[in-house]
C-alpha cells in the first residue's frame, strides 16, 4: 500500500495515434507526447488519401469535374454536388429553375440528414455507446435506399447537374422520402432518450474542447464545429442559395463551446434538416428540372439518344467545354461538415484555369492540437468525434 | 459596407500598395503589393467598421507565362459581424517565392499557408512550421504549378520504392522456422 502512495517520477513519452486506429475517422495521424494521461503535444499529420483533385479538376470540363466532388466527402456526396453546381452557375451567369431548385434542397438536406446521423453513430461509439450506432446505420441505410430509387447510384451519386438536375423526382421517391420524414423525428427522439441526458455522455463531453466564440471564428471554423460556440454563422442563412430563402428553418446555436453544446446543435440541426425536407415536399413546384441555356447546360439524355444535333452538342460540351466568361469567383454552400467552397480562376476556355476546394475538414483538422493539449488523452477521441471531420475532404 | 467601398478604403490607407481593383459577379478582388501584406490584413481586421474576423480560405494561383509575376496569393475575407466579403490577392514573382505569413492575424490560415508551401512552392516568413503538410517532407515538386505534369513525376517517390522493396524482403518469410 505504502509503494502505491508514494509520489513516483512520470517520463515523457511519445505515441502515433492512427492512421489505422478506429476512432480517427479514416486514416489521420496523430502523434502525442504524454505525461502519463495528460497530452502535452498533439501533431496531427494529413494526406494519406490526397488524390489531387484540384490539378484533376484543371484538367477537365466544368462538367467532367463533377464526379471528382463526390470522392471529396465520400459519406455526403450530394451536397458536395450541389455545392459545386451552384458555384458553377454563378460563374457561368445561369440559374436552375424553380422545381430543380426545391429538389436540390431536398436531396441536401437527405445527405445531411445521413452524414449527421453517421457523425451520431460514431461519435457516441468512439466514447463508448454501441447500441445508437447500429440504429444510426439502420437509418442511413433507408436514406440510401432513396437515393438509389432517385438516381440508381447509392454514394457516389453524381445527381445535380450544372443548370438543374438530371431526371425528375418520380412520385413513388417522393412518397418514399415523405413517408421517411414522418417517422424521422420519433427516430430522433429515441437516440435522445438513449444519449442526450445519459450520464456517462455527460462525463466525457461536458467541458471538453472548449473553445470561445472570438476563436472558433478567428481559426476558420465552420458548420456545426462553430455554432457550438454560439456564432450562428449558417451559408444557407447569410447566403441563400437554391431553395433555402422559401423554406422556414432555425439555426440552432449553442452556448458554451464544449463537445456537448456541439452534440446538441448537430442533433438540432438534424430535426431542422427533417422540416426542410417536409417543406420541399409539400412545396414542390411543377416544372422543367433543367435550366434553358443550351450553351451552357447539357442536353437532355433522351434527346441525345434519338437527335443527331444533341448527341454533337453533347459531345462538344463534353469533350471541349462551353465559352466561360474569363473571371474569378468564390460561392461557399452549408455541407455538413461546415462551409465548402469553390474558388474558379476561368480564362474563357471550357476548363477552369484554377479550382481551388476550400475543405471544411481540412481546417477543423487544423485545430486538434488547440483543442487536446492540455487535456487527458481519452479526452483525445471525443475531439476527434465532435469536430466531425472526413479525411477524403481533408485531403482531397 | 459595400465592397467596392472597402476596395476604395484599402487604396485610401495604402495608396502605394494597392494595384488594381476588379469586379465580376458581385465579388470584388483588391489586388496589391506582396511587401506590406501583413499590416494590410492587419489593418482589415482591427479597423472597427471593416472587421474581417473570419479568414475564409488562402490558396495560391500560377500564372505562368500569362502575367508578369508568376503567383498570386488569393486570401478569402469575410466579416460575421458586417455580413460583407473581400478578396484580397498578393502578387509573388517567382524569382522571390516568399511572403509574410498572416498567422498573427488569422490562427485559421495555418494549415492553409502550409499547404500554398507544399503545393506552389511559395515560403511564407514567419512562420512557425513551414513545413509540407499533404505531401511526404521529401516530394520532389510542387504538383499545382502549371509546369508539373499531370500524370505526376517520371521517377517514383523514394518512400514508395522503399516499400516496395521492403515487401520483397517480407515474402520470403519463413512461418515454420
Amino acid at each position: 500500500m505504502e509503494d502505491i502512495e508514494k509520489p513516483f517520477e512520470t517520463k515523457e513519452m511519445t505515441i502515433s495515434m492512427g492512421p489505422q486506429h478506429p476512432a480517427t475517422h479514416g486514416v489521420l495521424r496523430l502523434v502525442l507526447n504524454l505525461n502519463g494521461e495528460n497530452v502535452v503535444k498533439c501533431t496531427p499529420h494529413v494526406g494519406y488519401l490526397h488524390r489531387g483533385i484540384e490539378k484533376l479538376g484543371e484538367n477537365r470540363t466544368y462538367f467532367a469535374a463533377l464526379p471528382l466532388t463526390d470522392r471529396l466527402d465520400y459519406i455526403s456526396s450530394m451536397n458536395n454536388n450541389v455545392g459545386y453546381v451552384n458555384a458553377v452557375e454563378k460563374l457561368f451567369g445561369i440559374e436552375a429553375p424553380s422545381r430543380a431548385k426545391f429538389i436540390r434542397t431536398m436531396v441536401a438536406e437527405l445527405g445531411r440528414i445521413s452524414s449527421h446521423i453517421i457523425w451520431l453513430g460514431t461519435h457516441v461509439l468512439d466514447i463508448g455507446a454501441t447500441t445508437p450506432f447500429l440504429l444510426a446505420m439502420a437509418e442511413r441505410e433507408k436514406i440510401l435506399d432513396l437515393f438509389e430509387e432517385l438516381c440508381g447510384a447509392r454514394l457516389t451519386v453524381s445527381y445535380p447537374r450544372v443548370g438543374g438536375v438530371r431526371n425528375d423526382v418520380s412520385q413513388k421517391f417522393l412518397d418514399q422520402a415523405y413517408e421517411f420524414a414522418m417517422k424521422f423525428d420519433a427516430r430522433m427522439d429515441e437516440y435522445e432518450t438513449l444519449v442526450t441526458e445519459n450520464r456517462i455522455w455527460k462525463e466525457r463531453t461536458v467541458d471538453i474542447g472548449i473553445i470561445s466564440a472570438e476563436e472558433a471564428v478567428n481559426w476558420g471554423l465552420t458548420g456545426g464545429t462553430l455554432r457550438g460556440s454560439g456564432v450562428d454563422y449558417d451559408v444557407r442563412k447569410y447566403f441563400p442559395y437554391d431553395a433555402y430563402d422559401q423554406v422556414e428553418f432555425e439555426v440552432p446555436v449553442g452556448k458554451k463551446g464544449d463537445c456537448y453544446d456541439r452534440y446538441l446543435v448537430r442533433v438540432g440541426e438534424l430535426r431542422q434538416a427533417n422540416r426542410i425536407l417536409r417543406q420541399c415536399i409539400e412545396k414542390l413546384p411543377e416544372g422543367p428540372v433543367l435550366a434553358d441555356a443550351p450553351k451552357f447546360t447539357l442536353p437532355p439524355k433522351d434527346m441525345v439518344l434519338k437527335d443527331m444535333e444533341h448527341l454533337i452538342h453533347q459531345f462538344i460540351l463534353i469533350t471541349k467545354g462551353p465559352t466561360v466568361p474569363e473571371g474569378e469567383i468564390y460561392v461557399g454552400t452549408e455541407v455538413p461538415k461546415g462551409e465548402l467552397g469553390f474558388y474558379f480562376v476561368s480564362d474563357g476556355t471550357g476548363r477552369p484555369y484554377r479550382m481551388r476546394v476550400r475543405a471544411p475538414s481540412f481546417i477543423h483538422a487544423s485545430v486538434l492540437p488547440r483543442l487536446c493539449e492540455g487535456g487527458l488523452i481519452a479526452d483525445v477521441i471525443a475531439n476527434i468525434g465532435t469536430i466531425d471531420i472526413v479525411l477524403g475532404e481533408c485531403d482531397r | 459596407m459595400e465592397p467596392l467601398q472597402i476596395a476604395e478604403k484599402i487604396k485610401e490607407r495604402f495608396p502605394e500598395e494597392a494595384l488594381a481593383i476588379r469586379e465580376f459577379r458581385g465579388q470584388v478582388s483588391v489586388t496589391v503589393k506582396k511587401d506590406r501584406i501583413r499590416d494590410i490584413c492587419r489593418f482589415l481586421h482591427d479597423e472597427p467598421d471593416l472587421f474581417f474576423d473570419y479568414p475564409v480560405d488562402l490558396c495560391g494561383v500560377d500564372y505562368m507565362g500569362m502575367k508578369e509575376s508568376r503567383f498570386e496569393v488569393v486570401y478569402h475575407l469575410y466579416s460575421i459581424k458586417h455580413r460583407h466579403a473581400l478578396r484580397l490577392k498578393a502578387e509573388v514573382p517567382e524569382k522571390d517565392a516568399r511572403i509574410d505569413s498572416v498567422l498573427p492575424v488569422w490562427a485559421g490560415v495555418n494549415w492553409h499557408e502550409r499547404e500554398c508551401y507544399d503545393m506552389f512552392g511559395i515560403s511564407f516568413t514567419g512562420h512557425p512550421d513551414m513545413r509540407r503538410v499533404l505531401l511526404p517532407e521529401d516530394w520532389e515538386g510542387h504538383p499545382l504549378r502549371k509546369d508539373y505534369p499531370v500524370k505526376g513525376p517520371e521517377k517514383e517517390w523514394s518512400g514508395f520504392l522503399d516499400v516496395l522493396e521492403r515487401s520483397k524482403k517480407y515474402r520470403r518469410f519463413d512461418w515454420q522456422g
